[in-house]
């Protein structure tokens, strides 16, 4: 437990330190989100109608964004290494890890999703919906891309066909989660997608971090 | 005793032995039974009640999406037991089953597509859950498929793929129930195709024919397929190299 | 024999889905021989380089 609140600190912290990289996802967040309406309608109509599907989309690419640095610095600088042969185990570190690129990506999300579903005209009541889906498919989100980050981080080609790999994968949550906020709109109860989203949650925790430090080990051999 | 002929059955050189000699009764096997299937299902079948003979389609599609399917968990069963165990050949067999089942997937989307066009009026239908999830299969080979592109080191190519291919084949149930459900809220059962007592016997033996001829073909191309892998990877042996020699002379 | 040409109205998507399998089938064949024929003669390739300056081949497990 110490170890894994020692990697997390200082994950944060080196995140912390490299500001214009943390703001990365939010605003190629927000810019998906606003390319939209130009490219569909301005119509309140139409956006309401796809309001929810946009912010899914957006968030699923955005969350794409920051994988790339998830271990590549830390596999050429060497911690990583270090950190495989240290006596803590590796999925206690990836763990960690998953868990700070979620605080830096995924939390950031959740709080400025509202903001962009109301310039979409979703009703107030749904936000709450909306949130408690993101709480709940956005972690799942960073597991998946940490496998795909696992499996490239010691290619160097790798960096592009992340999407490749983690976007199949992606496919239920995008279900759930645009199913969740879609019954909330219809005004009708949102709970049993929200929790299938959160069975995958739980079968993401428990199952990623054996993967991503399985493709760890290989890809820094 | 199993063990011993597992054992044997992951060197190199014995299953190199054991797939040549196999390989021509495969092809002729895969061929005479695809060949009596597409009679049976063109000639013999008598036409569908509902869609006349519309429905011959089954033959060519039901196949090709099943062989699609197969040689994704084929390969996640290979590349886990080579992953775990460290056999070669298994990732050789992984490797091999990657090309043959995208193919077979993509076919099995094509042919749908063909049927669904008289059938429901359309090539596609995103509320049939069925093409989704294949679509979605298809983007699963494609990953596989690239992220050994992209590997140079051969032996690392192995170990990362095969842990993809496993991490795809825990997601392959999670995607077909999330599409099944996701899709039947939104529209009423699909159009049923052949369900239950409909289909008749002499509907049914040109299927299950084909569906076999089908599955040898897949194991005779895995097993030409594989005789190049190994021949690649045990390049610096010396039972290859003798192997080579001898052809030559 | 133009009946069964014309495949009750169907005759174009059924034969489309035929060839188009016939033709998968085809190509899978041809690819998988193809690679069997490289690898072969790109084992060919080394040896024939190699095999007068090296008579003695390492031998692995």
């Amino acid at each position: 437990m110490k170890d894994f609140i020692q990697v997390l600190t200082r994950d944060l912290k080196v995140a912390l330190r490299r500001w214009s990289e943390l703001c990365n996802p939010l605003i190629f967040f927000l810019i998906v989100a606003s390319l939209f309406p130009l490219a569909i309608s301005p119509e309140a109509s139409d956006l309401k109608r796809v309001g929810t599907g946009v912010l899914w989309i957006s968030a699923l690419l955005s969350s794409l964004l920051a994988l790339d640095g998830l271990f590549r610095d830390d596999a050429e600088d060497g911690s990583m290494e270090q950190l495989i042969l240290s006596p803590v185990p590796l999925t206690i570190v990836i763990t960690a890890k998953m868990l700070a690129h979620w605080l830096i990506t995924g939390l950031p999300l959740v709080v400025i999703a509202p903001v962009v579903a109301l310039s979409y005209y979703m009703p107030l009541d749904t936000l709450t919906t909306l949130i408690l889906a993101l709480v709940l498919a956005t972690p799942t989100l960073s597991v998946l891309g940490a496998i795909g980050a696992a499996l490239t981080v010691g290619l160097r080609r790798g960096g592009p066909i992340v999407g490749l790999l983690v976007l199949p994968l992606t496919g239920p949550v995008l279900i759930f989660g645009t199913r969740a906020t879609d019954l909330a709109v219809q005004g009708e109860s949102a709970a049993g997608p929200l929790y299938l989203l959160g069975a995958l949650l739980a079968l993401a925790i428990a199952l990623g971090p054996l993967a991503t430090s399985a493709a760890i080990r290989v890809s820094l051999e | 005793m199993y063990l011993r002929w597992f054992h044997k059955l992951s060197s190199p050189p014995y299953f190199y032995r054991l797939a040549s000699i196999l390989s021509p009764w495969l092809s002729g096997l895969s061929i005479a039974l695809i060949a009596a299937g597409t009679y049976g299902g063109l000639v013999l079948a008598p036409p569908d009640y509902l869609q006349g003979d519309g429905f011959r389609m089954i033959y060519v599609h039901v196949p090709s999406a099943y062989l699609g399917m197969m040689a994704y968990v084929v390969m996640a069963m290979a590349a886990a037991v080579g992953f775990i165990w460290r056999i070669k050949l298994a990732h050789a067999v992984a490797v091999s089953a990657a090309p043959l089942g995208a193919s077979f997937t993509l076919l099995g989307l094509v042919t749908g597509a063909i049927w669904g066009k008289p059938m429901w009026g359309t090539f596609w239908q995103w509320s049939d859950a069925r093409l989704v999830f294949f679509l979605m299969l298809f983007f699963l080979y494609m990953g596989y498929l690239a992220l050994r592109g992209v590997t140079e080191d051969r032996d690392k190519a192995d170990r990362l793929s095969a842990v993809l291919a496993v991490v795809g084949v825990i997601n392959i149930p999670i995607i077909h129930y999330s599409v099944e459900w996701w899709t039947t809220l939104h529209q009423g059962p699909t159009i049923t195709r052949l369900d239950g007592p409909s289909i008749t016997m002499d509907m049914l033996v040109p299927l299950l024919v084909m569906i076999a001829g089908f599955s040898f073909f897949f194991v005779w191309l895995l097993f030409v397929r594989l005789r190049g892998e190994i021949l690649v990877r045990e390049q610096k042996s010396r039972w290859a190299q003798e192997l080579m020699q001898r052809s030559r002379v | 024999m133009m009946e069964f040409l014309r495949m009750g109205g169907y005759g174009a998507y059924v034969w489309s889905a035929y060839g188009i399998t016939l033709m998968v089938l085809i190509i899978n064949i041809w690819w998988t021989y193809r690679f069997y024929k490289k690898s072969r003669e790109a084992l060919g390739g080394i040896l024939g380089n190699f095999s007068k300056h090296q008579p003695t081949v390492r031998k692995i497990s």
